[in-house]
């Protein structure tokens, strides 16, 4: 057998394992993390706070930082879809497809994107204080939504940048002006808007560096938005870092819970981009 | 009544055009207001040191102001190098299979995982680093190479961070290896070459550009990455002598030490200077490979 023969089966061994390699490793983080955390998920795990101090107290459950979760990414989003929605439609439909301008927006979004949430966080706190504001749920959602703007932004943009000129000619033919297309554009962008928004709460309910200083960790549930709020990945952080083996279970529940989560979100991503893809022309 | 209309229309038409741009405008300001930002909070610890000082030294005394970055950038980039290392190999060939080789059901198999890794949060993989790799160096790579070893070391970080940037570079290779015509790749079967002599003399020497492109953004991706790495490497402020021992990268000073450092407005300061270093790095590691990627998959698209 020739020598090329025997280099390109070798290499091919080679590619199959370096998949598998990738495969495995998730494999591993799913089995590591359901291994650990199922012993120690249970309802009063999700329903109840953590008694006697979420350091050292062994009782109770993680529920301040799922709520303090689900109440900064909630918000996070909202505020998000809001703001990007208008950016992206500005950009295609107001911008011409070839503009410079649309070019230097997306390439400050791109970099944007990459700005890593330690960098946000730590910013977003000088101001906190600056301002005389300490930490809380505010503070959280606030750096949540400026992390989670450019995702939004470049995950729709790639959608927007799609719709054809022809759509767009025959709605102006038509008479409507550049903001009246926008009926016809977000039925275009639509499923981008959703895996936008998907990946968005994906990356901000795993956000721990962004809300270590900004929204704080707490015991309670917070009432009202100048109160500092817990979060699911601080609370995985803090809690596996304490002495006793409770409290570290009620860590490994909370990963448990937090990948689930995210499992989901990029299942229902999926489907979601099937089912709204057959509006698209 | 009609001129009413269309004028009602046209103001409708023109104010959201005013919004759009004040919220683009908004929205992208918060990039200047970052620079600017902290680098006016990092001024007191540069005037008290030279810059040069700051990066060089690592004498790192808070009470005498006197701070020296140099551990914690060396920590930094050997993480960073190693998770490199690591990743580059495996996701080229891997992203080599996908396009080149792989069936298309293995494909509908792969693209998912490789999304949910990526969808992984960081702490997560902090946590798994900590269950298994952490001990896995402590008790059963360590012992073979140095005398003790906690496992919470730089191999730890690179491993972790390695496997954090894999869904990044495959994607974006894959991404760059199907925008390469094929008729290059026939061109090649057709003198009697070998997939993997394509892939190798065609594709990648083609593709290099690119492929350097992804490498400094997943680099700028790896720099920043906080809580992970926090959890696996250590935090022990010593400039690293080898893959065993612990270390302390910038991103894990700023969230270990910040927000209770306050009471001494200089540390304050360091530690913004430290945010400043990060955010200046990535911004230029990032916008130069965002624009060459752009470049690059232009130019294939006109061939």
């Amino acid at each position: 057998m020739k020598a090329k023969f025997i280099q390109e089966k070798f290499f091919n061994l080679l590619m199959l394992l370096s998949t598998c390699i990738v495969v495995a490793f998730l494999g591993s983080i799913l089995w590591t993390i359901i291994k650990y955390g199922i012993p120690s998920l249970s309802w009063e795990m999700v329903s109840s706070l953590p008694a006697g101090g979420f350091y050292l107290g062994g009782e109770g459950g993680v529920l301040n930082a799922i709520v303090g979760s689900l109440y900064i990414v909630g918000a996070s989003t909202i505020l998000g879809l809001l703001i990007s929605i208008p950016i992206v439609f500005y950009t295609n439909i107001y911008l011409k497809k070839n503009s410079k301008i649309a070019y230097f927006v997306r390439l400050c979004f791109d970099v944007l994107y990459g700005i890593p949430s330690i960098v946000y966080g730590a910013f977003g706190f000088a101001i906190m204080i600056a301002m005389g504001l300490r930490t809380s749920l505010l503070g959280g959602i606030i750096v949540i939504t400026l992390l989670i703007i450019p995702i939004m932004v470049r995950s729709m943009d790639e959608v927007a940048s799609q719709i054809s000129k022809d759509l767009l000619d025959a709605t102006f033919s038509l008479g409507a002006t550049r903001w009246e297309t926008i009926k016809v554009v977000l039925y275009q962008i639509a499923p981008g808007i959703a895996t936008a928004t998907l990946l968005s709460i994906g990356r901000a309910i795993g956000d721990a560096a962004g809300v270590m200083f900004t929204a704080g960790f707490t015991d309670s549930i917070p009432t009202s938005l100048g109160q500092p709020a817990a979060t699911l990945p601080l609370s995985i952080f803090f809690q596996l870092s304490s002495p006793s083996p409770e409290v570290r279970d009620r860590a490994y529940a909370s990963a448990l819970l937090l990948t689930l989560i995210v499992l989901v979100l990029s299942l229902a991503g999926r489907m979601i981009m099937r089912y709204f893809s057959k509006n698209k022309i | 009544m009609a001129g009413q209309i269309s004028r009602i229309r046209l103001f409708k038409d023109k104010s959201a055009h005013i919004f759009m741009i004040g919220l683009t405008t908004i929205s992208l300001l918060v990039l200047v207001l970052m620079g600017v930002g902290l680098w006016y909070k990092s001024r007191d610890v540069v005037a008290a040191n030279s810059i040069w000082e700051l990066l060089s030294s690592s004498v790192w005394k808070p009470n005498e102001g006197k701070f020296g970055f140099l551990p914690y950038i060396i920590g930094t980039v050997s993480i960073t190098a190693l998770s490199v290392i690591i990743a580059l190999p495996i996701s080229l060939l891997t992203a080599i299979f996908l396009t080149e080789n792989a069936r298309p059901w293995i494909k509908r198999f792969i693209f998912p995982v490789l999304d949910i890794l990526a969808g992984i949060p960081s702490v997560i993989y902090g946590v798994w680093g900590t269950l298994i790799i952490v001990p896995f160096i402590a008790d059963r790579l360590g012992p073979h190479f140095v005398e003790y070893t906690s496992g919470y070391s730089v191999l730890a970080g690179g491993i972790v961070m390695g496997i954090m940037i894999l869904p990044l570079l495959v994607s974006l290779f894959v991404e760059i290896f199907s925008v390469i015509p094929n008729d290059l790749r026939d061109a090649a079967y057709s003198l009697g070459a070998t997939k993997w002599q394509t892939s190798q003399k065609i594709i990648l020497r083609k593709a290099a550009p690119g492929i350097i492109a992804a490498v400094v953004l997943a680099v700028s991706r790896a720099l920043g990455e906080t809580i992970a790495i926090l959890m696996v490497c250590g935090n022990v402020a010593i400039i690293p002598e080898n893959l065993f021992d612990s270390c302390y990268p910038l991103p894990a000073l700023i969230a270990n030490n910040y927000g209770e450092m306050l009471s001494i407005p200089i540390y304050e300061s360091a530690l913004m200077f430290a945010t400043f270093i990060l955010f200046f790095v990535i911004l230029l590691f990032n916008a130069g490979s965002r624009i060459l990627l752009q470049r690059v998959e232009k130019q294939y698209k006109l061939q």
